[in-house]
């Protein structure tokens, strides 16, 4: 079988389901490659429509510099892989990802199955980071009172900490 | 594991019993895990990906219910084992094609697996033949407690068990039963079905996941959404469509009976004809031709063979199958070959019981 838009052996078969007809596809690798690139890729999940909500160019540069503290990786790596990088990212980039998350599924809280260990260390970890960060600022404006404050709080914490 | 051994045996969510077996094939339950001290997949170096693999493989061997399983580890296997594994669905494509440490853990009569370092730390799967979506869940939900005993999971009070995409987060789970649908493929009804299927926010896929076409007419029907609803009512949302679609394909299967009688006749029968004497065939017309084959035992139209031996025609001609069971390696040209002999033999021998128990 011959590609549709060249001479070349058609090698890649793409049937589209998206509309009300079957639409049948044959191309070979390299058109293949090109519709693919041009098409959101229909057959992965992670690079739904969804995730295309940030068009703006600003917006974008931005989301490249906000790093998530624990892992560094930035809602821009996400973006593009559609892959977050680690559970505390749901926590640090938590105001861009809300809007995709209700996309998806329509709600923005877990109701369900839960673990039957007592606090969680994702959820711990994620509040110590969110502690770490107050610290670091209160010690920035000064503010040393609130800062060893929060130094005592995190000690307290990490000694609770169980290792996994 | 001795993979040779898997290869001879029919995988449980092919064995064909249960009530309306003829049309729904399987159900299956997963779900969705990742361990709360490490980065997710994507973040991972290869030590972290190792550190992970040890960390659920000493979960596995300390556990004494999950002891019994079998452990692949699917970086030291050849890419006809692993593509041996994503054909009878005990792991997946993106499983077998990555990179880095990771494994598959696999209940010996594969009612589960466990797949380690897939695109979560943890992909719990536990497949049963026919429709018994609680039971599916009760043996899923025991396996995720016993795996919790020993493992922090990444976890987050608002937003549930948290995932390397959020379209898994929350419950992390994905429920999915598989029908056989050649009817409404024929009367060409099934992009219908697949549209009303859709705006309820379920999703439907082929025999082998996500973009797959739909091989042999097998089509998997699952949750799209894991967040904000519990996992009974997940379960609930998938199970309550079930019927209406057995309902829609025998009713697609009497039209093609009381109106098309003699066509329907012909197609299953050279369909058989064809698998019975092809000297040379790929694995897709095999498919096509057995999914005919199949509908015609259910309908009475061919005697003297028994479903599950199509179901087990079904896999036993995928690519890698048929190596294993031949014991080398073989090229396409050869493969379809040897395909070909295989449906001989196997069409024959059952042909030739059925008649002697008669």
């Amino acid at each position: 079988m011959k590609c549709q838009q060249c001479e070349k052996p058609a090698t890649i078969h793409i049937t589209e389901i998206t509309g009300p007809e079957l639409d049948e596809l044959h191309l070979c690798e390299d058109c293949g490659k090109i519709y693919l690139s041009q098409q959101e890729p229909v057959s992965d999940s992670t690079m739904s429509p969804q995730f295309k909500l940030i068009e703006d160019a600003d917006e974008l540069a931005a989301l490249q510099q906000q790093v998530c503290e624990i892992c560094g990786s930035s809602f821009y790596e996400f973006r593009h892989s559609g892959r977050l990088g680690c559970p505390h990212d749901y926590v640090c980039f938590e105001a861009e990802l809300e809007p995709l998350i209700v996309n998806i599924h329509a709600a923005t809280e877990h109701v369900g199955k839960r673990p039957k260990r007592g606090v969680n260390s994702s959820e711990q970890q994620a509040h110590l980071a969110r502690m770490r960060q107050e610290m670091k600022e209160a010690i920035e404006r000064e503010d040393y009172e609130t800062a060893s404050s929060l130094r005592d709080q995190i000690q307290e914490l990490e000694k609770q900490r169980k290792p996994s | 594991m001795k993979l040779e051994e898997l290869a001879r045996q029919s995988s449980e969510w092919l064995r064909g019993s249960g009530p309306e077996s003829d049309i729904v094939i399987s159900c299956r339950i997963r779900l969705a895990r990742n361990l709360a001290n490490h980065p997710f997949i994507r973040r991972c170096s290869d030590s972290d990906l190792a550190a992970i693999e040890r960390t659920l493989y000493e979960t596995l061997q300390s556990e004494p219910k999950l002891r019994d399983v079998g452990y692949v580890n699917l970086k030291m296997l050849s890419e006809i084992d692993r593509q041996f594994l994503v054909e009878r669905q005990l792991i997946s494509r993106e499983h077998a094609d990555s990179n880095g440490a990771r494994a598959v853990a696999i209940h010996p009569e594969e009612k589960f697996s466990l797949m380690i370092n897939e695109e979560d730390h943890l992909r719990i799967q536990v497949m049963n033949s026919g429709l018994d979506l609680d039971a599916t869940w009760k043996q899923t939900d025991a396996i995720d407690d016993v795996v919790e005993e020993h493992l922090c999971y990444a976890f987050h009070q608002r937003l549930g068990y948290l995932t390397a995409c959020p379209t898994n987060v929350g419950t992390g789970m994905r429920v999915s039963v598989m029908f056989h649908l050649p009817a409404l493929v024929l009367t060409q009804q099934i992009d219908k079905v697949f549209r009303s299927l859709q705006k309820m926010n379920l999703a439907v896929r082929g025999l082998y996941g996500e973009g797959s076409r739909a091989m042999g007419d097998f089509y998997q029907i699952s949750n799209q959404i894991t967040l904000g609803r519990s996992e009974k009512d997940l379960i609930q949302q998938v199970a309550d469509v079930v019927p209406q679609i057995i309902d829609y394909e025998r009713r697609a299967r009497d039209f093609l009976v009381h109106e098309n009688q003699q066509d329907l006749h012909d197609r299953v029968s050279r369909a058989y004809g064809l698998l019975c004497s092809a000297q040379t065939i790929s694995s897709e017309e095999t498919m096509e031709l057995l999914s005919s084959v199949r509908m015609g035992v259910n309908l009475g139209l061919i005697e003297n063979l028994k479903i599950p031996t199509i179901n087990k025609l079904f896999i036993h001609t995928q690519p890698a199958h048929l190596q294993k069971l031949r014991g080398t390696e073989l090229d396409t040209a050869n493969r379809n070959i040897e395909r070909a002999h295989y449906l001989q033999r196997h069409l024959q021998q059952d042909g030739a019981d059925a008649a002697e128990n008669n």
